[in-house]
C-alpha cells in the first residue's frame, strides 16, 4: 500500500524532478479558426511552482489560449515549450510540422487539465476516472493505481465517495474528482479552465480549497477563474488577456490596486 | 328514371367486388385444397433434423453475419470519421455502395459473379472438424459487408452522440486517439448503438432467407424444400406458416434478450436505477423508439 500522505503532492509522490526553472515557455502564439484570429501573439513564460491567474472578457482567447499548451488546439504561428519540450510541433529545417499522435499524447502525460464542465467519464466510479490513465496510459499495476487513486482521492475530501458515479455526485464533487484525475497522471503542470464557474455558489468554496491547497504545495498552474479572492490569495502573477492579446500582466497587488490599462480597470470593477 | 343513374354507379363497382371475392374463395376453398394440419403442428411441436439444422443454419448465419457487420460498422464508423482524406472516401464507398444496392444482387454478385470468374470460387472451407460449403461462407460474407454498412451510420450516431469533452479528457490524460475511443467514447456509446443494434439483427434473422437464391439450407429454405418434394409435397399453406412460427419464435426471444441487455446497460452506464431501455412490450409489439442516452457527465 501506498502511504497517504500529508498532502495532495505527497499523495502523488511529489513534484516531478526540475528540468527546466521554465515550466511554460509561450512565445508569439497565434491562433485562427477559420478567419476568426482567436489569439494574436500571445507570449507568456510560467516558472515552476508558479500560480498564473488568467483573467478576460468573454471570447478573449483565454480558453484557446490555455487548450494550445497542451496542443488541444493547433497553432498556426509561434511556439509552446513545457519543461523546455516543443508542444504539438517538431521542428524541421526551422519550420514547425506537427509531431505524431503517439508523442503529443506522451506530452499531455505532464500535462494536467481540469475543464470547467468536468467531463468526468460518466461510465466510470470516481475511482475508475482516477485510475483509469496511470493504468493505460502509465501501465501501472492495478492494485497501485488503486492505492494511488484512494490516496488522492482522500485528498481532495472524496475517499467516501470512491464507488460513486459521477451522477451520483454534486458539481463540486465532480470537479474534485476531475481534479484528482489530473494529478493521478503526476503532471508537471496543471491547467484550469475556469473550474468553477459551472458550480453553484456553495460548491465553488470545496474547489477553490483544494486548488489552493494545490498552489501553496508547489504545484505548477495556469488558471483561468474570475475568482478574485483565490487569485489574491494563491497567484504569483495575473494575465488579463484581451482580444486576443495580453493586455496586461503583474502581481496581484499590482492588479488590485493600480492596473494600468483602462481596460483592466474597467473590466476588475465589474467583475470584483 | 334519374334515380336509377346515380343507384347503378354505386351498385355497379360493388357488385363487381363481390363477384370478385367470390371467384378468389372459390379458388381456394375447401374443394380444391386438403388442408393437414398435422403438417403445421408437427413443424412445430416436434420439428424434425431437417427443420432443427435449418434453424440452426438461420441462427448461426445470422449471428456470425451480425459479428461481422459490427466489425465492420466500428471500422466504417471510424473510416467515416478520419482525418485522413483516402480513408474517409473508402468508408464512404463502401457505406454508399452496400447501402445503395439491393442484398440480393450484392448475395448473387458475391456468390456466382465471384465464383464464375474464378475471381474466388468459394472452396469449401474446413473450420474445427465442421466443412462449410461456399455457399454458406458467401451468404455470411454478403450478409456481414451489407450489414457493416448500415452499422457504419449506427455507430457513427451513437460515437457522435458523445460529448466532445470526453474524447478531449481522454486525450488531456495521454490516451492516444485508439485508446480513448476503446475505452472512452465506444463504451459509452454502445448504449445508444444497441437499441438500433437489436433491431438489426431481429432483421438479420428474418434477412437470412434471402439466401435461397445460393441455395443455403436455412429454415425458410428447409421448408420451401419440404413444400417441393417428399411426404409433404404441396402444402404451403401449413408449411410456411410454420415457417413463419419459427421465425416469430426467433425474433421472441431475441426481443426478450435485447429487452434484458437494455435495462442492463441503462444501469450500468449510469450508475443509477434503470430509467432508460425500453419494455419488453414495447420491444415485442413496437412503440416509442428508445431517445439517445443523456450525454457526458457536465452539469446535472
Ligand atoms: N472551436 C471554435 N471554432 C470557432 N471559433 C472559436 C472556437 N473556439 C473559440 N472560438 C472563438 O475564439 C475566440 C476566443 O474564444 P475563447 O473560448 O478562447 O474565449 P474565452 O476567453 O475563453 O471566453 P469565455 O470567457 O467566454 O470562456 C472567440 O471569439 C470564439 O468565438
Ligand atoms: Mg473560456
Amino acid at each position: 500500500m501506498v502511504k497517504v500522505g500529508d498532502d495532495l503532492l505527497a499523495a502523488i509522490g511529489g513534484l516531478p524532478a526540475a528540468t527546466s526553472p521554465l515550466v511554460v515557455e509561450a512565445e508569439g502564439i497565434h491562433k485562427w479558426f477559420g478567419r476568426q484570429h482567436a489569439l494574436k501573439g500571445v507570449s507568456l513564460t510560467v516558472r515552476r511552482q508558479e500560480v498564473v491567474v488568467v483573467i478576460g472578457p468573454s471570447g478573449s482567447g483565454k480558453t484557446t489560449f490555455i487548450r494550445c499548451v497542451n496542443h488541444l488546439e493547433k497553432i498556426e504561428e509561434g511556439r509552446i515549450k513545457v519543461n523546455g519540450h516543443l508542444i504539438g510541433y517538431q521542428e524541421v529545417d526551422g519550420r514547425l510540422k506537427e509531431d505524431r499522435e503517439k508523442n503529443i499524447a506522451l506530452q499531455r502525460r505532464e500535462i494536467g487539465m481540469v475543464f470547467q464542465r468536468f467531463n468526468l467519464f460518466p461510465h466510470k466510479t470516481a475511482l475508475e476516472n482516477v485510475t483509469e490513465a496511470p493504468i493505460q496510459v502509465r501501465g501501472i499495476r492495478e492494485d497501485e493505481a488503486k492505492a494511488l487513486g484512494m490516496a488522492i482521492l482522500a485528498r481532495v475530501g472524496l475517499a467516501h465517495r470512491a464507488d460513486a458515479y459521477p451522477v451520483q455526485l454534486s458539481g463540486g464533487q465532480q470537479q474534485r474528482v476531475a481534479i484528482a484525475r489530473a494529478l493521478a497522471m503526476k503532471p508537471a503542470l496543471m491547467l484550469f479552465d475556469e473550474p468553477t464557474s459551472a458550480l453553484d455558489p456553495e460548491m465553488i468554496g470545496e474547489v477553490l480549497e483544494v486548488m489552493k491547497e494545490l498552489a501553496r504545495e508547489g504545484m505548477t498552474m495556469i488558471v483561468v477563474s474570475h475568482e478574485m479572492g483565490f487569485a489574491r490569495e494563491v497567484a504569483d502573477r495575473m494575465v488579463m488577456m484581451d482580444d486576443g492579446r495580453i493586455l496586461e500582466e503583474g502581481t496581484p497587488e499590482h492588479f488590485f490596486e493600480n492596473p494600468q490599462q483602462e481596460r483592466t480597470q474597467a473590466f476588475l470593477s465589474k467583475i470584483l | 328514371m334519374g334515380r336509377a343513374v346515380p343507384s347503378s354507379r354505386v351498385l355497379r363497382p360493388a357488385s363487381a367486388l363481390a363477384g370478385g371475392l367470390a371467384l378468389v374463395l372459390a379458388g381456394c376453398g375447401p374443394s380444391s385444397y386438403q388442408y393437414n394440419w398435422n403438417i403445421l403442428v408437427d413443424s412445430v411441436i416436434r420439428p424434425d433434423g431437417q427443420i432443427l439444422s435449418g434453424i440452426w443454419l438461420t441462427l448461426s448465419i445470422s449471428i456470425v453475419s451480425q459479428i461481422i457487420g459490427i466489425v465492420l460498422g466500428v471500422f466504417g464508423a471510424l473510416g467515416k470519421m478520419s482525418r485522413i482524406a483516402p480513408i474517409r472516401w473508402i468508408a464512404n464507398v463502401y457505406i454508399w455502395f452496400f447501402r445503395g444496392t439491393p442484398l440480393l444482387v450484392q448475395i448473387t454478385f458475391i456468390f456466382f459473379g465471384l465464383g464464375v470468374t474464378r475471381i474466388y470460387q468459394w472452396p469449401p472451407i474446413n473450420l474445427l472438424g465442421v466443412s462449410i460449403p461456399g455457399s454458406i461462407q458467401a451468404g455470411i460474407f454478403a450478409l456481414g459487408l451489407n450489414e457493416g454498412a448500415y452499422m457504419s451510420e449506427i455507430v457513427r450516431a451513437g460515437i457522435l452522440s458523445i460529448d466532445p469533452g470526453q474524447l478531449e479528457a481522454a486525450k488531456s490524460l495521454g490516451m492516444t486517439y485508439g485508446k480513448a475511443m476503446r475505452r472512452i467514447i465506444l463504451p459509452q456509446a454502445a448504449r445508444v448503438i444497441v437499441p438500433p443494434l437489436g433491431n438489426e439483427f431481429n432483421n438479420m434473422l428474418k434477412t437470412t432467407s434471402l439466401l435461397v437464391i445460393i441455395s443455403v439450407p436455412e429454415l425458410y429454405v428447409t421448408f420451401s424444400r419440404k413444400n417441393a418434394s417428399g411426404p409433404t409435397v404441396f402444402h404451403p399453406f401449413e408449411l410456411f406458416l410454420a415457417a413463419a412460427v419459427w421465425y416469430l419464435v426467433l425474433t421472441t426471444i431475441w426481443g426478450v434478450i435485447q429487452a434484458y441487455i437494455e435495462r442492463r446497460l441503462a444501469k450500468g452506464v449510469a450508475g443509477t436505477p434503470a430509467t432508460g431501455g425500453v419494455s419488453l412490450r414495447e420491444r415485442l409489439f413496437g412503440g416509442r423508439r428508445p431517445e439517445g442516452a443523456p450525454q457526458g457527465s457536465g452539469g446535472r
